[in-house]
C-alpha cells in the first residue's frame, strides 16, 4: 500500500500539469519563475502551463499534477477559492512568506482592522476583507512549503525538477548563520554588534544581508527549532530595545509561530496587545 | 425587453494587481466602462505607520514583486526629503544604476513574454518562442543581465536588500561592478535589435489626445528626480504634486483611481509620457535609433509603448555601461542623520510611470503618516477612457473577441503586474429595447 505521501506525488513519465495561483501577495514569488531566464523554456518543455496567469493567456481546467500557491488569505472570497485549488492540485507547494506565514500584511493580525481601513481608502464600505491575513496552511492542507520573501528561484527548479521525477522535494532547513560561515562573511553581530537574525533564520537566500553589512532581517521565516528566547535575551543584553526587536520580529515572517511568540512575548513585557484588540 | 448580463468580481486591492472589466452597451453604444482591480487589500500605508524609518524601503518594496526598486528609491528619496538628507553625487549615479537595472528586467519581462504574443496571436512568451526563438532568447538574456545588476548593486533581484535611507549599505567592489561590462556591451547591441524588431510590429491605427505625465530633468533622463511635467504645459515642483493631482475611490475598485485636480481629468504615464516629455535628455544612440525606426513624436498611440520600451532599454544599457566603467569605490556608502520631526515626498519613474511617496516622521524615527500613489492607480482612469474609444472599433457579436481586443489595448500600459490583465474577464451587459 502507497503511503499518504506516496499518493500526493505526481505520476512518473506523463507531463505533469502545472498551475500557479495567487492570493493576496506582490507577485514576486511567481516572478521568480519568469526569472529563471535560463530553465523557462525547458521547464516550460518538461511541463504543461495549465493555468499561470501572470505568463499565459491559455487557461486549461483542473485537475493539475502540482500547484504552486503564492499569496496569503484575506478576503472571504479567498477563503473559498483556496478550498477550490485543493481540491483541483494533486500535490500543492507555497511559495514565499505571505502564502507559508501570512506575509507582511499579516501585520495587521496586530492592530484594529477598522482603523486600518479608514486609514487607506476613502470609502471602508466598498473593501469586502477579512480581519487577519493568515497562511494557505491555516485553511488546506499543503504538501510542501518553499520559504522567501521572496523564494530562491534555484530552490523553485529545484522542486520542480523533484516532483516532474516524482520524487518528495528536499530543501535544506538550517539557519542563515550557517551560511554566513560557508561565504566567510564576518559576523555583523559580533564584528559591529548590529541585532542579526541569522541564528533563527532559515536558509535559502544565500546569507545575503550580513555580506552587505547588515543584520538579517529574517525574510525566509524561522530555522528549524530556533532559539528565538536565547537571542532575544542576549540583544536586549547587548544594547538592542524592545522597540528595535519587535519590528525585527514582526515584519515579513510575522505570523510565523516561532517569530510571532518571540515577538509576543516582547509586546507583553512592553506592556502592548498581541490581538489587535480581538479576544 | 431588457437583456442584461453580468459576471459578478469579488473587489480587492491597493496594489496593482488583479483586474477586471465591466462593459455596459446599449445596442452597439458604449455606456459604461469600468476597470476594476480586485487585488486583496494589503494596507501598507496603514501598517507603516509606528515602523521605524529604515524599514521603509525594505516593506515597500514588497508591494510589487516587478518594481521593488521603485518603491525602495521613491521611499528613499520621500524619508531624505522628510529629514533634511543631502546624498553624494556617487551615491545619485549608483541609485540610477540600479533603475536602470529595474527598468531593463520589467521592460523586457514586457515586451517579449507579456506584449509582444498579442501581436501574433498567441498566448504567451513561451509559445512564441516557438516561433521566434532567437527574438524571444534575446529578450530573456536580456532581461537577465538587468537582474545581474540587480543582484550585485542590490543583493538581490527581487525585493533588493541593500538600498537604506541615506544611500546604501555596502558600496559594491570595483571587480563586481566590472564582471558585467562585456554582458552589457552585449546587452546594448542587443537592445538595439530588440527595439528594431518591435518597430516592426503591426501597430493598429489608434492616436489619442493625451495629458501625458512624467518627471522631466534638464540634464538627464528623468529617472530619481525632476519637475512632474505634463504635455499639456504643466511644470511643477514634486512637493505641488498633491494640489495638481488627487486620489479617488471608486466602488469597483480596491487600487485608488487618479485625476487632474484641474478640470477632474484623466491622465497617461508610463515610458510614452516619457519619451515624448525627455526625448531630447535620451541617450544619444537611443535617439540615433528611434530616428532610424521612424519613431514619431509626438507619439500617442498606447500600442507603439513597446516600441517606447524598447529605447528606454537601449538608453538604460547604454547609460549603465558608463556608470560601470567609470566606477570608483567610494565612502561613505551612506549618509548619517538624525531623526527629526518632518515630512517630505518623492516622484520617480517606475518602469510603468510615475510614482509618489509621501511620509511624515517623528523624532523618535517612526513613521507618522505614508501616503503612496503608485503608476497603474493614476493610469486606471486614462485607460477606461482608452477603451471608450477603442470599443467601437473592435466591437463583434463574439464577446470574447471583444474582450480580447481590449486586454490587448489594456496590456500597452503594463499594468502593474500584467497578470491583471491576462486575468481580464469581460462583462458585456447588453441592453435591448
Amino acid at each position: 500500500m502507497k503511503s499518504p505521501v506516496e499518493q500526493t506525488l505526481p505520476e512518473i513519465g506523463t507531463k505533469k500539469r502545472l498551475a500557479v495561483f495567487k492570493f493576496a501577495s506582490c507577485d514576486g514569488c511567481q516572478l521568480s519563475l519568469l526569472d529563471c531566464e535560463d530553465e523557462l523554456l525547458a521547464v516550460a518543455d518538461a511541463v504543461e502551463i495549465a493555468y499561470f496567469l501572470e505568463a499565459t493567456s491559455r487557461i486549461a481546467p483542473g485537475p493539475y499534477d502540482v500547484a504552486l500557491v503564492e499569496g496569503s488569505i484575506t478576503t472571504p472570497y479567498d477563503a473559498e477559492r483556496i478550498q477550490e485549488v485543493r481540491r483541483q492540485a494533486s500535490y500543492l507547494v507555497t511559495i514565499g512568506a505571505c502564502a507559508t506565514s501570512g506575509g507582511i500584511q499579516s501585520l495587521k493580525n496586530w492592530a484594529d482592522h477598522e482603523d486600518f481601513l479608514r486609514c487607506v481608502y476613502a470609502r471602508p464600505d466598498y473593501i469586502s476583507t477579512l480581519e487577519t491575513s493568515t497562511a494557505i496552511a491555516d485553511h488546506v492542507a499543503v504538501d510542501f512549503e518553499l520559504r522567501g520573501c521572496p523564494i530562491n528561484r534555484y530552490q523553485l527548479i529545484d522542486v520542480l525538477k523533484s516532483l516532474i521525477a516524482g520524487r518528495r522535494p528536499r530543501t535544506p532547513s538550517h539557519s542563515v548563520c550557517l551560511d554566513c560561515k560557508r561565504r566567510a562573511t564576518v559576523c555583523v553581530e559580533v564584528a559591529q554588534g548590529l541585532p542579526c537574525l541569522g541564528p533563527v533564520t532559515h536558509t535559502g537566500c544565500g546569507a545575503i544581508c550580513p555580506a552587505y553589512d547588515r543584520g538579517c532581517y529574517g525574510c525566509f521565516g524561522p530555522a528549524a527549532q530556533p532559539n528565538c528566547d536565547s537571542l532575544v535575551a542576549q540583544y536586549l543584553d547587548t544594547g538592542s530595545t524592545h522597540e528595535d526587536l519587535i519590528p525585527l520580529l514582526h515584519n515579513f515572517n510575522a505570523d510565523a509561530p516561532e517569530f510571532r511568540d518571540a515577538g509576543n512575548q516582547i509586546r507583553q513585557s512592553a506592556g502592548l496587545s498581541t490581538t489587535g484588540g480581538r479576544p | 425587453m431588457t437583456e442584461t448580463r453580468s459576471i459578478k468580481v469579488e473587489a480587492l486591492t491597493r496594489v496593482e494587481g488583479e483586474g477586471g472589466l465591466h462593459v455596459k452597451l446599449n445596442g452597439n453604444v458604449v455606456e459604461d466602462v469600468q476597470l476594476s482591480i480586485y487585488e486583496p487589500p494589503r494596507f501598507f500605508e496603514a501598517f507603516l505607520c509606528d515602523r521605524p524609518l529604515e524599514e521603509v524601503p525594505d516593506i515597500t518594496a514588497r508591494i510589487c514583486g516587478i518594481c521593488p526598486v521603485a518603491y525602495q528609491m521613491s521611499a528613499v528619496h520621500a524619508l531624505e526629503a522628510a529629514l533634511g538628507v543631502s546624498i553624494t553625487p556617487e551615491i545619485r549615479r549608483m541609485r540610477r544604476l540600479l533603475y536602470c537595472g529595474e527598468w531593463i528586467e520589467s521592460h523586457c519581462l514586457h515586451m517579449h513574454l507579456l506584449h509582444a504574443p498579442d501581436f501574433f496571436g498567441v498566448d504567451s512568451g513561451i509559445e512564441l518562442a516557438g516561433r521566434f526563438p532567437d527574438e524571444v532568447n534575446r529578450g530573456l538574456r536580456l532581461k537577465k543581465h538587468g537582474n545581474e545588476l540587480l543582484e550585485v548593486l542590490g543583493g538581490r533581484a527581487i525585493h533588493p536588500i541593500n538600498v537604506a535611507v541615506g544611500g546604501f549599505y555596502r558600496a559594491p567592489k570595483r571587480d563586481e561592478l566590472e564582471r558585467l561590462i562585456p554582458d552589457f556591451e552585449w546587452g546594448l547591441d542587443a537592445a538595439i535589435e530588440a527595439t528594431r524588431w518591435a518597430a516592426t510590429l503591426d501597430f493598429p491605427d489608434f492616436d489619442r489626445e493625451y495629458d501625458m505625465v512624467a518627471l522631466s530633468h534638464p540634464n538627464e533622463y528623468a529617472m530619481n528626480e525632476g519637475q512632474v511635467a505634463s504635455t499639456s504645459g504643466l511644470s511643477i515642483d514634486v512637493s505641488d504634486y498633491e494640489r495638481e493631482f488627487a486620489e479617488e475611490h471608486v466602488s469597483q475598485s480596491t487600487a485608488l483611481h487618479s485625476v487632474r485636480t484641474a478640470g477632474n481629468s484623466c491622465y497617461h504615464v508610463g515610458p510614452l509620457a516619457r519619451l515624448n516629455l525627455n526625448f531630447a535628455q535620451l541617450s544619444s544612440v537611443a535617439q540615433r535609433v528611434a530616428d532610424e525606426i521612424g519613431f514619431v513624436l509626438p507619439c500617442m498611440n498606447p500600442f507603439r509603448a513597446i516600441v517606447a520600451r524598447g529605447l528606454e532599454v537601449i538608453h538604460a544599457y547604454d547609460e549603465a555601461l558608463q556608470i560601470l566603467r567609470d566606477y570608483r569605490p567610494f565612502k561613505p556608502p551612506r549618509i548619517e542623520y538624525e531623526h527629526t520631526a518632518g515630512s517630505g515626498c518623492a516622484a520617480t519613474e517606475a518602469p510603468r510611470g510615475l510614482i509618489y511617496h509621501h511620509y511624515a516622521v517623528d523624532k523618535q524615527g517612526k513613521v507618522n503618516a505614508a501616503k503612496i500613489v503608485p503608476p497603474t492607480s493614476q493610469n486606471q482612469r486614462q485607460i477606461e477612457d482608452d477603451l471608450r474609444g477603442w470599443l467601437p472599433e473592435v466591437l463583434q457579436d463574439d464577446d470574447r473577441r471583444t474582450a480580447l481586443d481590449c486586454e490587448r489595448l489594456i496590456r500597452t500600459y503594463d499594468p502593474c503586474i500584467s497578470c491583471s490583465t491576462h486575468f481580464l474577464k469581460l462583462t458585456v451587459e447588453r441592453i435591448e429595447s
